[in-house]
């Protein structure tokens, strides 16, 4: 077995007194879905953003493919391989559906024909295609969500992060977010994802990672976690039965 | 489908209109009106590059045009150098300070941004007139005697003047436009945009901004110099006034910033206005063109945001998809 693509050692970070995360540890594998759970406030958006370039760590290591990345520019952390999305929609407001994927595409792609080449793919692979060549402001907000995924996917990343793409969306809307997210790892490409909606991510999840106050409590495979005492106790609550378990 | 090209065709009119005006029109004062507005489109063009298109608000270009004016100037008249010549590295010497400037500004966000041009603009503009080398507060005046192209001077005639700033005006269009379809111009509306999300695609910000302003102040830059060379007359109050500075911004913001044609649009109507104030006040008008930009801009931010352009899609929207996006109030079209 080779190195993992993501090692996540001892991180911790802090915001003047307040410890949004404290010695977290972790690993991804290439191609594998890593579901990434725990109550508001726990400190998983800081964990992406860390990962992601947006802050740097108070302390601990950061490595993707063996390289420490911890502490790098988010530009760098991208060309690096890592993409991401936004918990809160982040489009470019002012232009079409296809320039905002371009964008994207245009870190590996400098010309704008073959940009714009890579970023229509992306976007009938996320079923936005139809709507290429609209104003990006008219699309629905579960649009808007797939077309952040569009556009970081059309950076060609090893590693995709996933902030919460499948709140507020309907049932039918979360089986579909759901089915992309299986198709992402089938193009070879690692998945974090942070998500409060169970039904979308225990079915698809190879592991799961759950955060309390900054730590992580538990880690295991999803029908492990949904009946982990400490996880019911801090998360799930009686409510959630793990429907293998 | 035909609204597609309803624009181009617009342009071209007017790019005409104003190629035969000189020869139609034959009072000096109106001629002169004429260049000046040219002048005024091309420095909002230019602008437009960092303030419409990155979305970073400098008030502080006048430096810049100062800088095109001064270098051109001193090297015409120290050294004989042509101002063809003085206009290439006026430019590159304003790109140069713009780096330099833009480094430290540019970790500053907004308002604090446009701020610190300003301070940029005033701090220049007190070196030079405490600075005897560089002319101090009485300027430099550029002798009449090389007449011809090389010299850059015409005594007899203003229409060569027209020719060259109607010239550089499209030059700087032709640069803008090639920027905005360039990955440069989607990095910079991007940036403008949502810069957190641009960054997570691999967009350093700081590099980009510092290519939109490099190129942004070569191009005032060289209108620094078409001016010193058709007054033949330069000082800080003429060519590194904040009021300047503000003007620039002025004629984008009217017309409709990140646009191609808005500063365009914008310069033709304040120059208008600046026009009637000047018939209706009397004198240099001085105090009542700064009266004017204050009611303008609060008028645009009021009413308008998006512009002259801005009004003019949400009155007829186009119905292919636009390849801009519609204008910032789309949905108040009826």
């Amino acid at each position: 077995m080779s190195a993992p693509l993501l090692e996540v050692e001892g991180l911790t970070k802090r915001f003047g007194g307040l410890v949004a995360n404290e010695d977290v540890s972790f690993a991804v594998g290439e191609g594998e879905i890593v579901g990434l759970i725990g109550p508001n406030g726990a400190g998983k958006t800081t964990v992406f953003n860390s990962l992601a370039g947006f802050f740097a760590p108070s302390s601990g290591e950061i490595r993707l493919g063996g390289l420490p990345i911890a502490g790098l520019p988010p530009e760098a952390v991208a060309a690096l391989g890592v993409a991401r999305t936004f918990q809160i929609v982040r489009i470019f407001k002012s232009m079409t559906v296809l320039e905002n994927a371009m964008v994207g595409a245009m870190l590996r792609h400098r010309a704008v024909p073959a940009a714009a080449r890579l970023g229509y793919e992306m976007l009938r692979f996320t079923g936005l295609e139809r709507r290429a060549h609209e104003p990006a402001s008219r699309l629905t907000v579960a649009e808007q969500k797939r077309l952040e995924i569009a556009r970081a996917l059309a950076t060609g990343p090893r590693l995709l992060l996933l902030d919460e793409v499948m709140a507020g969306l309907t049932p039918s809307e979360v089986q579909e977010a759901v089915e992309m997210v299986k198709r992402i790892r089938d193009r070879g490409i690692a998945c974090v994802v942070v998500e409060h909606v169970m039904e979308g991510i225990m079915p698809i999840a190879d592991r799961m990672l759950v955060l309390e106050r900054g730590r992580k409590i538990a880690e295991g495979p999803p029908a492990a976690i949904a009946s982990d005492p400490a996880v019911i106790a801090a998360y799930l609550g009686e409510e959630y039965r793990a429907p293998g378990a | 489908m035909r609204r597609r090209w309803a624009w181009p065709a617009a342009g071209a009119a007017a790019a005409a209109a104003a190629a035969l005006f000189p020869l139609l029109v034959a009072r000096p004062t109106w001629q002169n009106a004429a260049i000046l507005m040219l002048m005024t489109a091309q420095l909002g063009v230019a602008w437009n590059v960092l303030g419409g298109y990155a979305g970073q608000v400098s008030l502080g270009h006048a430096a810049f045009f100062g800088t095109g004016a001064y270098v051109s100037t001193l090297l015409s008249l120290k050294l004989g150098v042509s101002p063809w010549l003085g206009m290439l590295a006026g430019g590159g010497t304003a790109s140069l300070l713009a780096l330099l400037v833009g480094w430290p500004c540019f970790r500053l966000k907004g308002h604090y941004f446009a701020m610190a041009t300003i301070a940029v603009g005033e701090i220049v503009q007190a070196l030079v007139n405490g600075w005897d080398a560089l002319g101090g507060a009485v300027g430099f005046t550029l002798p009449l005697a090389e007449s011809g192209f090389w010299g850059f001077v015409w005594g007899r005639s203003k229409l060569p003047y027209h020719y060259i700033a109607l010239s550089l005006l499209l030059l700087t269009l032709l640069v803008n436009w090639a920027v905005a379809r360039s990955r440069i111009g989607y990095y910079l509306r991007a940036i403008k945009d949502e810069p957190d999300a641009a960054r997570s695609l691999g967009v350093s910000l700081t590099r980009y901004k510092l290519y939109a302003i490099a190129i942004s102040s070569f191009l005032v830059a060289t209108g620094g110099t078409l001016y010193a060379q058709k007054e033949l007359f330069i000082d800080p109050g003429s060519t590194l006034s904040t009021s300047l500075s503000i003007k620039m911004a002025l004629v984008a913001i009217l017309g409709g910033v990140g646009t191609l044609g808005g500063p365009v649009l914008g310069a033709v109507v304040l120059t208008f206005i600046e026009e009637a104030s000047r018939i209706v006040f009397g004198g240099t008008g001085r105090g009542t063109d700064l009266v004017v930009y204050g009611l303008l801009i609060v008028l645009i931010a009021v009413y308008q945001p998006a512009g002259i352009v801005g009004f003019l899609r949400a009155r007829w929207p186009a119905r292919e998809a636009e390849p801009r996006g519609a204008g910032a109030r789309g949905e108040g079209a009826t």
